[in-house]
Order: structure tokens, then C-alpha cells, then sequence
């Protein structure tokens, strides 16, 4: 008695947690989230991939509920009982029509199964790329995110920003994946499923954001010790929101008279051997591009928020928020360390 | 028909009384230089249970780690070594040689041979897995190359080119890593060559192949596979070496060599490699399903065309692990494709288990337990295969917990579960006592819970978003809660292998006897004492039919009479 009862309410647990899956469509307000959920989609390619998930999931859900059924049904009715004669039951060697039943039930469904997800592999990824759609060339970093817009002359880090599109006018955004060391994968779950970024090849993807808002992700491919944080903020502006940041981004940097011996010493230490800022000598492509610095939220790809604070802890002991971040601890005095920061504080 | 009244010479109990035992030191020795195949079978085994220990212990201590956002229990780079040695332990050091521990300890005893076909290599073989695995955990001693503090490798058990290159993994970590999988990979061939040797050229007379008992069949399925996906591993390894040794450029991306072509060797060996590891566990649910359900196996002939099916199809569904790599439409559709019709043979695989049990009288006997749990979580894992193959929804799951949560769904929800049967089956047979009936419910039902809240967990932490191989994460996407049930769930299935571990030695001790036959089962194994004479047979056995000893039990009424 209790063995199947077990089961059965196993079952039926997992049948309301699928239910649960099903109902947080509804959970889910259309938009950003903190918790970057496949199910919560406001993109074009990841709101395909949804509905795809659902019909699978109705499909495979049924086969469950019929076989566990069954399963469950046939341990607690053939269980052997206390008050047994002992008596071996009816032997039964097979049945080719029932075998036969049991094999063709399952063609069918793979038939049906794999046609439909045929379409919408061909629909996602040969979709013809409109006239209109921005180009973003991402290059993954031992543990952080370059972004590069050719076309508009912008280079950023770790917040990819793109305008939001409409299904009036769509304006997506194509995603040209490269990587400067190891193998990395893109994946912002609300936007698109991942795409990895592996050197020495060039894969692309693209994203068509239909709510505006700041989505999370991070690197999906083990990479190396910090592949934890190398986390991926995607901001989809407005377009008056978009052209005012890529106005901005287009500037050189900042430049303040009151700063200039931070700037000297960024410039004589070897933060430029890495790092670059328009308009001033430091032209580094190992680390993240600093001309427009303190236009984003966070630092160390993600690992802490962009505040004066962090950003001099940061220069000071880049481990303290990123064991084995790629950034070393330069031993600068306390007075370095406050200009630099009062330096890359300008840096809008 | 011949004389089908004892149809089992074999049967015929003719062992001297156990031997005197000798000095510790003799005993020790006789283990050492043994190509006895039921010592050596219980050596793999052993071996095996011991590296469950410690890659558990591992999977504990990540588990630990995550019970937190942002804890420092371990360090990204110590969490990092202990799930590339947890998944590289568990599969290399755990999953295959315990399945080839199984192997040959039953093969012989099921075909009614006195040995495997070549004793000597099979020792060979046995003690070039062990040394394997001491090389790799060598790696925490000489990983940096004997200097200053140790190291152990921090790439993932995928091992993905090119963060092994000499450029990204310094010292020697990698060099232990990809040496031990050569040497063992050499002790899994020879086995893989032996089992095949034994099974085609030593099986008892009467015995064909079709009246051959399914875990045999299985077997010789899941040897004829290895040998051919750990070619690829050995060739990618050699490849590794010679990058990071002799200046070659197979993986040197710098240098126009291809990452691409390491993903492709791996999952050339790795996809097929989990069949290697899961054909064996349906072995096992073959043997154990009838004898408690008190059936014939159903759809004999099925069964065994389903495996080598899978054993086919499996060569050709390497790439669905490589669905985010960037390959063409058309090469996704290809593997969509071939990924669900997988599908198709383990379909029928699970509906003749399910007929098998249908109108039988099932004794949970803790085996049972175990098998059928597997049933259930197997099942499970199939349809999350199914999910995973329909490669847009990939996209999304690849590596993330999702992902994680399927594939331990198949070797802990499916092989370990048919492992822990395996063992309350056969270890009656191999030690001459019952394991404890009550210390083995309360191991199986703290598993099962344990399992379930685990991995059933998993799943929806995937959904959410979360990727593997992070040792940290943010406490904003409200992943915290999750991921302190599954850690407890870890817990609890941690408390459940202590109990089984310590029921494998007082059970040695204090167990009841067991007798020949403890579970009224139908395969030769059980015709002869427990533990087995180190000839196994006193007379060369004869078997009229899948099942001799049911013959032998039933003479009214036998097998051979219905088979076709």
C-alpha cells in the first residue's frame, strides 16, 4: 500500500511542478528580470524557442504521465502480496504485436517532434538579416566582454547596450561572437539561447528585443578560474535612449586639468599597457576599454558595482573581488591609488 | 531434446571446504598476483567504491560551496579541480571499472566458464586502470610539477581546447590528467578485447547466442563499443600531448590550429561513452527485473536488437552536445535527428521492463528497489534527453543546471541505482552472505529521497537560468533557495552511501548465508556454492535454454519448450 502510494505521490508532485512551469508564463511580466528565466522570453529568438519548449514539453510530459502511470500501476498491483501461495505467475515471452504497437507509437512522435523543431532551427538561425539590423562584434575575454560596434565607432565592456525593436520596426541587433583566448559562450536567457565564442572561428547570432530594460547573463562555457563572474549585462535602450548613449560613447574621453596626475600615473605605470582610453596614449586591448568608464554600472565584468569605493579597492587588489582575475595588484601607494581613482572617475 | 531432467552438471557441489587461509601477507599476495576472474572482478569493484567515496566527497564539498551566494568555503580555483576530478573520478575511475567489475565477475559464472579468455591480460588490465587512477590523483601532489604546493586539474571534465594548452594550464595538472586517461584507457581496451574473447569463444555447451542470458549480451554490446570510442579519447589525448610537449598546433588556435576539433574527438569518445556507462546498468536491470518480478524477461529478442541499436545510434549523436558551436542548420537538424531516434530503442527497452513486471508477483527485495527506481528515473532522463535533443531548446539548456541535472539523472538516477542493485544482487553470490535487508531500505529509500531532491531541483535552477561549472553566484537571481535544497538533498544521499558502505562490511562479517541460490533466480551463476570454487564448474555445464535453472526447477515445465 504504501510503496504505491509513494509513487503515486511522487508523481503527481512532479505533474504539479509541471504545472508550475506551465503557469509561469503568467508568473512572468513581460520585461527584465532578476532571475533570468527562459520561461520569462522578450526576444525574438528566445520567445520562438519558448513556445517550442512548451509544445515539447506538453509532448514529453504526456508520455510521462502515461508510462509512470503504467509503471506505477504495475507495482502496486502485480506487487507479490503476505498471503502469497508461492506459486511462480504466468510466464510470458513477448508479443510481436504488442512490441510492434510499442515501437511504431514512438516513431511517430520523433517524426512529429523532429519536423517541428526542423522549422524552427531553419527559422532561427538562416533568417535573413534586415538592412536595418545593428552589427555588435563580441570578443570574449579570459573573464570579461568586449563589444565592439563597427559601424558606429563604439567600444565597450561587459554592458552590451542595443536599441529595442518593435514589430513595426524591427531593428535587431547581430551578434558577431570571436574570442581572444579561450572558448566562451554568450547567453543572456531572456534575449537567445547561447552561442559560444571560440577562437580562431567566428559564429554568429542575433537577439530582437521587444521590451526595454537591463537583462542578465554570463559566460556559459567553462573558461577558467573566474568563469563565475564573467557575468553580461545587455541594456536595450529606447532609441532616443540608444542614440543619446552612442552619442556619448563616440566622445574621446574626458579630459579634466584637475585630474592629470591620476592620468600621469596611468600613463606611466602599466595600467596602458592593457587598458585603452580614446584620446590619450593608452591604446592596451587586454583589458576592457576605459574611455567612458563610469558610463557603466558595474566592474570586474559584473563582480561588484562600479562606486568610487570598489573601483579603488579594485585597482588596489583586483582578487579581493575576482580571485584570479587576469588584472594584477600593482603595489601602488595609497596616494597613487587615490588619484588613479579620482582620474578614472572622470571618465564618463 | 536430450535428458532435460539435469540439464546442470555443473550444479553438482563438489567444493573442498574453504581453505585454510594462510597469514595476512599470503592473503595479500594471492589479491596482488590473482587472475582469478572473480578476485579481480571484486578488485574493480573495490576500487570503484573507494573513488565513489572520494569523488562524493568532492561533490559534498561543491555542494557545500553553493549552499551560498558569494561563500568562500572553497576558492574558484579549488572548486574548479573538484568537479573536473568529481565528473573525470566518476566516469574514468568509478562508472567504467565498476561496470567491468561486474563483467568479470559474472561473464564466466553466466556462460558457465572457468575464467575469462585471457586471465593474465585481464590482470594486466586491471592494474593499469588502478595505476591510472593513482596518476590522476597523483596530480594533487605533483600537479605543479613537485614544487611548492600542488595542483589538480581545473579544465572540466571536457577538458575543452584550447584552456589546456600550455598557455592557459601551466605546470603539470593536465599532463597527470591526460596520462592517466591514456593508461586507463589501455586497461579498458584490454578488458573490453577480453570480454568479447570470453563471450564469442567460451560460452558452455547449448549455450548460443540468443539463448545467452542478457547481461552477457549487453556486455559483449557495451565491449564492442568501447573499443571503439576510446580510440578517439587516446588519439585526442596523444594530440594534447604532442601540443603542449612537441610544439604541435592541433588545438593551437594562436597558431591556426582548431578548438573545434578537440570539441568533436571528445564527444566522439564522450557521447558513446555514456551508453558504455549505461548499457551495463541495463545489464544489470535485465538480470534483476525477471528474477523479482518472477517473469521471463519479455521480448527477449527486442532486448537485445534495442541495445545494439542504441549501441549504433550512439556512434552517431556526438554534435548534440555542440548544438551552441555554431554548425549549420542543416548539421543541427542531422543531429536533432539522430539524437531522438535514440530514443526509439530505449522506448522499447522500457516498455519490456514494464511488460516484464506486468502481471508478475514483485518481491521488493532492496535489488528490486533499486531497479525499479531506475526504471522511474530512467524514464525521466529519457524524456529529458528528448527536451535536450530538440536542439533551439539547447540553445537554452546546454550547460546549465539543466543539463546537469539530465545527465545525473542517467548515471546516478539510472547506472548508480542499477550499480546498488547490482550489488545486494550478486554480492550474496561473490561473498557467501546476504547484505543486511534493513540497513539496505533505509540506504535505498534516503537515496531515493536524497536523489530526487537533488536532481529534481536541478532541473528547475537550469530553467532559471543558472550555468554549471560556476563556483559562485549572484544573490539577486534568487537561485539561493534552490540551490540549498539540492545541497541538502547532497547531504542526504551522502548519509545513504555511508549506510551502504558500512552494510558492504558488516554484512562481510555478520551477514546472513546465503546459499547457492538466495534469490530462487535462473541464470547459471546461481547453480554453483557461494563464493564460487576458483574453477567455478566442476563439470563443464549445459544449458538447454535461456533459463536453465527454471528448466531445472520446473522440469514439467521448461523454457526451452516455448523459446523459438
Amino acid at each position: 500500500m504504501l510503496r504505491g502510494r509513494t509513487f503515486r505521490s511522487i508523481r503527481l508532485s512532479l505533474r504539479a511542478g509541471l504545472y508550475l512551469l506551465l503557469a509561469s508564463q503568467v508568473a512572468f511580466a513581460a520585461g527584465p528580470q532578476s532571475t533570468p528565466s527562459i520561461f520569462a522570453p522578450a526576444s525574438t529568438p528566445a520567445d520562438e524557442v519558448y513556445k517550442l519548449s512548451l509544445f515539447v514539453l506538453a509532448i514529453t510530459g504526456g508520455i510521462f504521465v502515461v508510462v509512470g502511470g503504467l509503471l506505477a500501476y504495475a507495482i502496486f498491483k502485480y506487487r507479490a502480496r503476505k498471503a502469497d501461495d508461492n506459486t511462480e505467475p504466468a510466464q510470458i515471452y513477448g508479443s510481436t504485436q504488442v512490441e510492434l504497437a510499442w515501437t511504431v507509437i514512438p516513431v511517430l512522435i520523433v517524426v512529429v517532434l523532429f519536423l517541428t523543431t526542423a522549422r524552427m532551427i531553419f527559422a532561427i538561425q538562416d533568417a535573413p538579416k534586415p538592412k536595418a539590423a545593428l552589427d555588435v562584434t563580441v570578443v570574449g575575454h579570459q573573464f570579461w566582454w568586449e563589444f565592439r560596434y563597427p559601424k558606429l565607432g563604439v567600444v565597450t565592456a561587459n554592458e552590451l547596450h542595443v536599441p529595442l525593436s518593435s514589430e513595426k520596426t524591427p531593428l535587431p541587433t547581430y551578434l558577431k561572437l570571436l574570442s581572444a583566448d579561450v572558448d566562451h559562450s554568450f547567453w543572456v536567457p531572456q534575449l537567445a539561447g547561447k552561442t559560444d565564442l571560440i577562437p580562431n572561428h567566428v559564429n554568429t547570432t542575433w537577439i530582437n528585443p521587444l521590451h526595454p530594460g537591463m537583462y542578465v547573463g554570463q559566460c556559459a562555457q567553462f573558461c577558467g578560474t573566474e568563469h563565475a563572474l564573467m557575468l553580461l549585462r545587455v541594456y536595450v535602450d529606447t532609441p532616443d535612449q540608444f542614440a543619446t548613449w552612442v552619442k556619448n560613447q563616440q566622445q574621446p574621453a574626458v579630459h579634466d586639468a584637475q585630474v592629470a596626475t591620476g592620468r600621469h600615473i596611468f600613463e606611466t605605470q602599466s595600467c596602458m599597457n592593457c587598458h585603452s582610453i580614446a584620446g590619450t596614449p593608452a591604446t592596451g586591448r587586454f583589458g576592457p576599454d576605459l574611455t567612458h568608464l563610469m558610463s557603466r554600472a558595474t566592474l570586474a565584468s559584473g563582480a561588484t558595482l562600479n562606486t568610487r569605493e570598489n573601483l579603488r579597492e579594485w585597482i588596489k587588489n583586483p582578487d579581493h573581488y575576482k580571485e584570479g582575475s587576469l588584472m594584477p595588484a600593482m603595489q601602488l601607494s595609497d596616494e597613487q591609488l587615490d588619484q588613479i581613482t579620482a582620474y578614472l572617475s572622470t571618465l564618463y | 531434446m536430450a535428458d532435460h531432467t539435469l540439464p546442470i552438471a555443473g550444479s553438482l557441489d563438489v567444493t573442498p571446504p574453504r581453505a585454510a587461509d594462510g597469514t595476512f601477507l599470503e592473503r595479500l599476495h594471492d589479491w596482488v598476483v590473482t587472475v582469478d576472474h572473480k578476485k579481480l572482478g571484486i578488485l574493480y569493484i573495490l576500487y570503484s567504491i573507494f573513488f565513489l567515496l572520494v569523488a562524493g566527497a568532492e561533490a559534498i564539498c561543491i555542494r557545500i560551496q553553493l549552499f551560498f551566494p558569494h561563500n568562500h568555503f572553497l576558492g574558484p580555483q579549488v572548486f574548479n579541480r573538484f568537479f573536473t576530478m568529481h565528473g573525470t573520478t566518476m566516469v574514468f575511475l568509478v562508472g567504467m571499472p565498476i561496470l567491468f567489475g561486474f563483467g568479470n565477475y559474472v561473464i564466466p559464472l553466466q556462460i558457465g566458464a572457468r575464467d575469462m579468455a585471457f586471465p593474465r591480460l585481464n590482470a594486466l588490465s586491471f592494474w593499469m586502470t588502478a595505476f591510472g587512477g593513482l596518476l590522476l590523483y597523483y596530480s594533487f601532489i605533483g600537479g605543479s610539477g613537485l614544487y611548492g604546493v600542488g595542483n589538480a586539474p581545473d579544465v572540466g571534465w571536457f577538458a575543452y581546447a584550447p584552456l589546456t594548452a600550455k598557455a592557459f594550464s601551466p605546470g603539470h595538472a593536465i599532463d597527470y590528467w591526460t596520462l592517466s586517461l591514456i593508461v586507463s584507457g589501455f586497461g579498458t581496451l584490454g578488458t573490453a578485447i577480453n570480454i568479447i574473447a570470453t563471450i564469442i569463444s567460451m560460452r558452455c555447451k547449448g549455450m548460443t547466442l540468443l539463448r545467452m542470458p542478457l547481461f552477457s549480451w549487453l556486455m559483449l554490446v557495451v565491449s564492442g563499443l568501447t573499443l571503439i570510442t576510446i580510440t578517439p579519447l587516446t588519439a585526442a589525448q596523444i594530440m594534447l600531448v604532442i601540443d603542449r610537449y612537441l610544439g604541435g598546433h592541433f588545438f593551437d588556435t594562436q597558431a591556426g590550429g582548431s578548438a573545434l576539433v578537440w570539441i568533436h574527438f571528445f564527444w566522439i569518445f564522450g557521447h558513446p561513452e555514456v551508453y558504455v556507462l549505461v548499457l551495463p546498468a541495463f545489464a544489470m536491470a535485465n538480470e534483476i527485473i525477471p528474477v523479482f518480478s518472477r517473469k521471463a524477461i519479455f521480448g527477449y529478442p527486442a532486448m537485445v536488437a534495442a541495445s545494439v541499436g542504441i549501441a549504433f545510434v550512439s556512434l552517431g549523436v556526438w554534435a548534440h552536445h555542440m548544438f551552441t558551436v555554431g554548425m549549420t542548420s542543416a548539421s543541427n537538424a542531422f543531429f536533432t535527428l539522430s539524437t531522438m531516434l535514440v530514443g526509439i530503442p530505449t522506448g522499447i527497452k522500457i516498455f519490456n521492463w514494464l511488460a516484464t513486471m506486468w502481471g508478475g508477483k514483485i518481491r521488493f527485495a532492496t535489488p528490486m528497489l533499486f531497479a525499479t527506481g531506475f526504471l522511474f528515473q530512467f524514464l525521466i532522463a529519457g524524456l529529458t534527453g528528448i527536451m535536450l535533443s530538440v536542439s533551439p531548446w539547447d540553445w537554452q539548456l546546454h550547460n546549465s543546471y539543466f543539463v546537469i541535472a539530465h545527465f545525473h539523472y542517467v548515471l546516478v538516477g539510472a547506472i548508480v541505482f542499477c550499480i546498488f542493485a547490482g550489488i545486494y544482487y550478486w554480492y550474496p553470490k561473490a561473498t557467501g552472505r546476504m547484505l543486511s535487508e534493513k540497513l539496505g531500505k533505509w540506504h535505498f529509500w534516503l537515496f531515493f529521497i536524497g536523489f530526487h531532491i537533488t536532481f529534481d531541483v536541478m532541473h528547475f535552477l537550469g530553467l532559471m537560468g543558472m550555468p554549471r561549472s560556476i563556483y559562485t553566484y549572484e544573490p539577486d537571481r534568487d537561485w539561493t533557495l534552490l540551490n540549498q535544497i539540492v545541497s541538502i538533498g547532497g547531504f542526504i544521499q551522502g548519509i545513504a552511501v555511508l549506510i551502504f558502505a558500512y552494510n558492504l562490511i558488516r554484512s562481510y562479517f555478520k551477514g546472513k548465508e546465503a546459499g547457492n541460490d538466495p534469490w530462487d533466480a535462473w541464470t547459471l551463476e546461481w547453480s554453483v556454492p557461494s563464493p564460487p570454487p576458483p574453477y567455478n564448474f566442476a563439470t563443464d555445464p549445459v544449458v538447454e535454454s535461456r533459463r536453465p535453472l527454471w528448466d531445472l526447477k520446473h522440469p514439467d515445465d521448461p523454457d526451452w519448450k516455448y523459446e523459438a
